[in-house]
């Protein structure tokens, strides 16, 4: 398989107000193309810094970050980001179609295509009926929606998603979190899914890796062996779920108590 | 209808209270609203609004629309920049404390008492603050996420500034063209009150001057009527441009 996203030795430190804060320390892993991997850690361990690094949109102060084989300084152009704040990261004065359009159009593609895929997406993502209201007039996870339909019909190399649902009710998170398995499934998008909820990152990911508590090193990458056609019922009361659901969630609890491994793990 | 109604009532109750009260008045400087009412047609025949009405509407436009550019462009560079912002922030607020008119007789100075330019100036120089103000905070308090997303798909330049940073600031950007507006107004008068030969504003004052109260009294009532339709418009075009905003305000109220 290759390997599309390379994070190796990836350090990030804060400086400002004349104190420093080193947020990441040595921060190495890969994921291969069409892997779906989740990311999860403790509060404050660094997520969020980590995958702003990832998506270029903060500086690193050391290690390297390629994404199909060039290093990332900038939003390269195979990268796609969900936010966790969907309500600010749309485009209020845009319609639902328009805000998925906008990115294609600044990708230079014609206006035909650009109307096949934000069709396409919209209808992946179930929307097809909303395209032509405003963000504001849909529920918060219909407008996460838009904020994946956009994503997806960027055709990405890597869909990054930040806590995406960290702010939705518990019976829509569970619908978003079965579309990402969908889409995934069905276009072969690359996902790169970071959360703080141990159960969704075991239900969601074939890898998690587990962070450590601040500076952030990778505790452990976990195989998440369970089969791909995954359901909320089904899965979530299998005996295999709950064994890796106690693995991680011990690993969580160490990593709280300021446990680290004894060297860098290698990832893979 | 419904919204129309309440709109009018207190204008038409106003008028009527002045008509009963002014209907036996003797006073040379308050003549009955019947006097100026029909005078107004004797007043404004079509040379004066050519010559005058015409012109100072014709300065207000350009002076106004100059600031409202100027402001927006020059906002957007001091918003979108900290060190600018830092820089700048005590001139523009020194600037911003001195009242217009008084820089009337300066501008007066290099640019004549008599043309159009001098006039333009004072106007577009009192209108030009309101929006840059206005602008700099909107461009300033832009939401991060939003700028992020626009950063992470890679919008170029003039996407990034025309649908996101100008379309986010626009409440606020509107919030100053409508203060400008009415300082515009009041500039386009004062103006030309200092040696301008022709005007809305220099032939109130020649009214003024020469004894012709009624006169004098539909000119201001024509400088109102003009202010009520600059604001209409201005309405106008605002319901256009920020149907998005206030459909975001309900929405959040709602929520």
């Amino acid at each position: 398989m290759t390997v599309i996203l390379n994070v190796d030795g990836l350090a990030k430190t804060y400086t400002g107000h004349g104190r420093e804060v080193e947020a990441i320390r040595d921060l190495t892993f890969q994921i291969h193309k069409g892997e779906l991997v989740c990311i999860v850690g403790p509060s404050g361990a660094g997520k969020t810094t980590l995958l702003r690094c990832v998506a270029g949109l903060l500086d690193s102060s050391g290690g390297e970050i390629e994404l199909d084989g060039a290093s990332v300084k900038e939003p390269p152009p195979g990268m796609a980001v969900v936010f966790q704040e969907y309500g600010r990261s749309l485009f209020p004065w845009l319609t639902v179609r328009k805000n998925v359009e906008l990115p294609l159009r600044e990708k230079g593609l014609g206006k035909a295509d650009r109307r096949a895929k934000v069709e396409a997406a919209l209808d992946a993502v179930g929307l097809r009926d909303s395209a032509d209201a405003h963000p504001w007039q849909l529920s918060g996870g219909m407008q996460q929606r838009v904020a994946i339909a956009r994503a997806v019909a960027y055709e990405p190399s890597v869909l990054l998603m930040d806590e995406p649902f960290a702010a939705v009710d518990a019976q829509t998170r569970a619908d978003l979190e079965d579309l990402v398995r969908r889409l995934w499934l069905q276009l072969g998008v690359t996902v790169l899914f970071v959360t703080h909820d141990i159960d969704e990152s075991v239900y969601l990911g074939q890898r998690v890796l587990v962070l450590s508590n601040r500076p952030t090193v990778v505790l452990e990458d976990v195989r998440i062996d369970l089969p791909d056609e995954r359901d909320q019922l089904g899965t979530r009361s299998s005996a295999r779920f709950s064994e890796l659901r106690g693995h991680v969630y011990e690993l969580i609890q160490l990593a709280k108590k300021g446990h680290r491994p004894a060297s860098p793990p290698s990832a893979g | 209808m419904r919204r129309v109604l309440p709109a009018l009532a207190l204008p038409v109750v106003l008028i009527a209270a002045w008509w009963v009260a002014s209907a036996g008045s003797t006073s040379f400087f308050w003549p009955p609203l019947r006097t100026i009412v029909e005078a107004f047609p004797r007043t404004w025949t079509a040379d004066p609004l050519v010559n005058d009405v015409l012109p100072s509407l014709a300065r207000l436009a350009i002076g106004y629309l100059a600031a409202v550019v100027a402001g927006v462009a020059l906002g957007v560079a001091i918003g979108s920049s900290r060190t600018l912002r830092e820089l700048s922030e005590p001139l523009l607020e020194f600037l911003r404390a001195v009242p217009p008119p008084v820089l009337v007789p300066v501008i007066a100075l290099f640019a004549g008492y008599t043309g159009w330019t001098s006039k333009i100036i004072t106007i577009a120089l009192g209108c030009v603050w309101p929006v840059l103000l206005n602008t700099i905070e909107g461009v300033r308090s832009l939401d991060e996420v939003l700028r992020d997303t626009a950063r992470s798909y890679r919008f170029g330049r003039v996407a990034t500034l025309w649908h996101v940073v100008l379309r986010g600031a626009s409440p606020r950007i509107v919030t100053g063209a409508r203060q400008a507006l009415s300082i515009g107004v009041i500039l386009m008068v004062i103006s030309e009150l200092f040696g301008a030969d022709r005007g809305l504003g220099a032939a109130i004052v020649q009214f003024q001057r020469g004894f012709a109260i009624p006169q004098m009294w539909t000119g201001i009532i024509l400088l109102g009527l003009i202010g009520v339709a600059l604001s209409g418009l201005f309405r106008l075009v605002e319901h256009r441009t920020l149907a998005w905003y206030r459909g975001l305000r309900q929405a959040e109220r709602g929520a």
